[in-house]
């Protein structure tokens, strides 16, 4: 017995979330547990020199933003009732109009783009338009989940 | 057409400074005992720290911190990290795939763990400069 998520949650978003304001030491630290050691993430200097007003974010740091505030509004909505044990990340998708700079202020409006069904299990895509507290689209990020079926045995 | 590989060490205090780092504490990332419990080999990397090596990969290719334009990845097998100073090894290989009608560059992307691909479908688009 179980219950498939409910498809009239395609098309849904939630309220805008509470603007995250992006430290340069969150860049900084988060450009180093990747390992990642391009001047231009570390040192605001080498950033304006190509152009930005402060150090620049590696490509998948909005994820710090969209993991939680997704996991938050969507995962854990009652009304959905996915069963978090049961998720694996399927995939990840980012596309960008610019890189993050530190001392941006960030919006996330969250949307349930698709749930579907197959072989038991529910795959369900969501996307977060991270956009400034102006309005400007600065990355759009599509996770999907994969909710296991119950009597899945590998 | 190019292709380029990279080979990246992950051990166990990566995936802790990228629990940090990113705020994904799941204990499936940490816990042997947890991660065990729920039918995994032991602990695994994140998926999206695998992703993050990807980028790297990418963005050294394009010669650029600011060139992706997008990046997509499915992940299809987990990286176990055993708890030794080697932990083990993932690798990435970039190649080019032609152009978008933008003009932007188009990149097939793998990763690699023990011979295993833990990515499919990964690929980009990087602006040139």
């Amino acid at each position: 017995m179980r219950m498939p998520l409910d498809q009239s949650f395609v098309g849904r978003s939630y309220p805008p979330t509470e603007p995250y304001v992006v430290g340069r030491e969150k860049i900084r630290e988060f450009a180093r547990a990747i390992g990642a050691t391009d001047r231009e993430f570390h040192d605001p200097e080498a950033a304006r020199a190509i152009g930005y007003p402060d150090v620049i974010a590696p490509a998948t740091f909005p994820i710090v933003l969209t993991m939680a505030s997704s996991h938050q509004q969507i995962v854990e909505d009652p009304e959905l009732g996915i069963d978090y044990t049961r998720v694996v990340h399927g995939d990840q998708k980012f596309a960008y109009a610019r890189p993050i700079v530190a001392g941006d202020a960030l919006v996330c409006v969250n949307t349930v783009e698709d749930i579907t069904s197959r072989g038991g299990h529910d795959f369900m895509t969501t996307r977060s338009d991270v956009r400034t507290e102006a309005g400007e689209t600065v990355v759009t990020v599509w996770a999907k989940l994969v909710q296991r079926g119950k009597e899945d045995v590998a | 057409m190019t292709t380029s590989e990279t080979t990246y060490r992950v051990t166990r205090a990566d995936l802790v400074r990228y629990a940090g780092a990113s705020g994904d504490f799941n204990p499936i990332h940490w816990s042997e005992r947890f991660a065990t419990g729920v039918g995994l080999p032991g602990v695994i990397a994140h998926g999206m720290f695998t992703m993050a090596l990807v980028s790297r990969t990418v963005t050294a290719w394009a010669g650029a911190p600011d060139a992706v334009v997008e990046l997509s990845v499915r992940f299809a097998r987990p990286v176990p990290v055993p708890d030794t100073d080697e932990g083990t090894e993932v690798v990435v290989t970039v190649s080019e795939r032609g152009q978008t009608d933008e003009g932007h560059t188009k990149l097939a992307l793998t990763a690699t763990c023990r011979g295993e691909k833990v990515l499919s479908l990964a690929q980009a688009v990087v602006r040139k400069r």
